[in-house]
């Protein structure tokens, strides 16, 4: 049994959840088992929207595997205000800034399920 | 002034050398470390009494103990944390020694970190899979904390390039201490730029520090015991801590603005107010940089320079040996080697002595910051 589980659980469904605290709906990302705003031990998980933008990101590559595929890891500020590592597909990464728009997709990796986040269409 | 602090000193510190492969034992390294350190500062196993080291050291304190033949061991602690906690081992040894607990106290920290295991290696950080780092990608430190000096860069409008200027002082410095690993091995801005890139855009390989063999240790006592010893004292005069809410040691990714390392300011604000102490008072500023981006955050929450213009205040010539702040006179993590930060304290403790390798004339205050822990030495 983990904090996280209920996350991965989430994922596994084509759903991004974080904690939503029952006694002051503080959401919380990453999880933990009590509310650092009000102690509280109660929650629910909370099925986010899926959009955000932008905070930070690099490109991870190994620097000496030139044929490594590289990838965008990226820091997203959710529209609920928490943050989430992951990754930016479908997007040059030079042209990566602050703020840009994103939304949330699911795809395995390395054998297991992940969100994932691409430009968000217009009108998301 | 009503701390546990100002009452004692550190008298003794001793080093092996520091290698990319020292040929023995972590063991053996704490062990020489130590008995350097005892050598130094005139003492006997007997009178140690206390230990503190890493949590992530490999050494039991009780191997290190039969070792030295120490006969008894009153007092232990280990700091949390990696690099950050070095100036904790101090403030631990510190309040140690002020209560009573200990008498004096080896604080030491040895490693193969380059021919054992490799911090800068994917799979050193054994997490359950998936997590929320790893999993997306960010397996080494360069890339964890790269993420986090993005937005610094980013906000500030700081280049690699800007970094490179402080890594050539680093190296400037390195080049002139016969303990560093780069010894006589200077660079210029231009070796820097023509490095390849391990984060691009924001991390070159001479951004990062060694990876380093090797041990370091010191001894603490009280201040009255350290007036009859053979060096001459250094006072602590400040070792402290600072974690505020929402932070996390690598993964400091959820909480306000990160391009403000908060706990450097926090960590400041409670060393100038029970020193009584500023930013104009420090003679040598000793700033942990695991990558060379930290000592810019460092400089900045620290406060000798405001936000964003620690850019400005390197290209500006203020921290090489004639600056108005020399920062990292033994070449730093980069420069001399990687033990984890407590070389750095080893450092204050001669530019107090005034037998640094590049020792700066009369300094009387030095600042040994690893962001999270700090300390300020003084004379005794």
């Amino acid at each position: 049994m983990h904090d996280e589980d209920f996350f991965w659980e989430g994922v596994n469904n084509n759903q991004l959840l974080f904690q939503r605290c029952n006694e002051c709906n503080t959401l919380r990302q990453p999880p933990g088992p009590m509310c650092p705003q009000c102690q509280s031990l109660n929650w629910q998980p909370h099925a986010a929207k899926g959009t955000g933008t932008v905070y930070a990101w690099i490109v991870s590559k190994h620097p000496n595997q030139h044929t490594d595929e590289h990838r965008i890891v990226a820091l997203i500020e959710l529209s609920e205000g928490v943050r989430l590592v992951s990754n930016l597909q479908d997007f040059p990464a030079e042209q990566v800034h602050e703020g840009l728009a994103v939304e949330v997709f699911f795809q395995e990796i390395n054998g297991q399920k992940l969100p994932q986040f691409r430009p968000a269409r217009a009108g998301v | 002034m009503t701390s546990y602090m100002d009452r004692t000193a550190i008298v003794g510190i001793g080093q092996t050398e520091f290698s990319k492969a020292s040929g023995r034992s972590e063991l053996q390294l704490a062990a020489e470390a130590s008995k350097a350190a005892l050598a130094d500062a005139g003492l006997t196993p007997a009178d140690i009494d206390g230990m503190v080291t890493f949590q992530l050291d490999s050494n039991d304190e009780l191997d290190v103990q039969r070792c030295l033949g120490i006969p008894e061991l009153r007092w232990t602690a280990r700091a949390p944390f990696g690099g950050a906690g070095a100036s904790a081992c101090l403030q631990m040894a510190t309040a140690a020694v002020a209560s009573g607990a200990a008498k004096a106290v080896l604080v030491y920290r040895a490693f193969n970190e380059r021919s054992g295991v490799r911090f800068g290696q994917p799979g050193t950080y054994q997490l359950r899979f998936p997590d929320f780092h790893i999993a997306y990608g960010l397996d080494t430190p360069a890339k964890i904390y790269a993420l986090w000096y993005q937005r610094y860069m980013h906000k500030y409008g700081v280049t690699n390039e800007d970094l490179g200027r402080y890594v050539v002082v680093a190296r400037e410095h390195a080049a002139t201490n016969p303990a560093a690993w780069y010894y006589n091995k200077p660079i210029t801005l231009q070796d820097h730029q023509q490095s390849r890139w391990i984060v691009e855009p924001i991390l070159r390989l001479l951004d990062c520090c060694q990876e380093s063999d090797g041990g370091v240790a010191f001894i603490v006592t009280s201040v009255e015991r350290a007036k009859d010893l053979r060096q001459p004292g250094v006072r602590v005069l400040a070792a402290t801590q600072s974690h505020l809410q929402g932070g996390n040691i690598m993964f400091d990714y959820y909480r306000g603005e990160l391009a403000d390392f908060s706990e450097i300011g926090a960590i400041s604000k409670q060393m100038w107010n029970s020193t009584g102490l500023g930013p104009d008072d420090i003679d040598v500023a000793l700033l942990y940089e695991n990558f060379s981006p930290v000592v810019f955050m460092a400089l900045e929450g620290h406060g000798f320079c405001k936000p964003g213009e620690a850019k400005d205040f390197i290209k500006d010539g203020n921290i090489g040996m004639k600056g108005k702040l020399p920062v990292n006179t033994n070449g730093g993590l980069l420069g001399e080697g990687y033990i984890h930060g407590v070389n750095n304290i080893l450092e204050g403790v001669r530019q107090i002595r005034g037998s640094a390798a590049n020792q700066v004339p009369g300094a009387e205050h030095v600042l040994v910051s690893a962001s999270r822990s700090a300390a300020i030495l003084g004379k005794l």
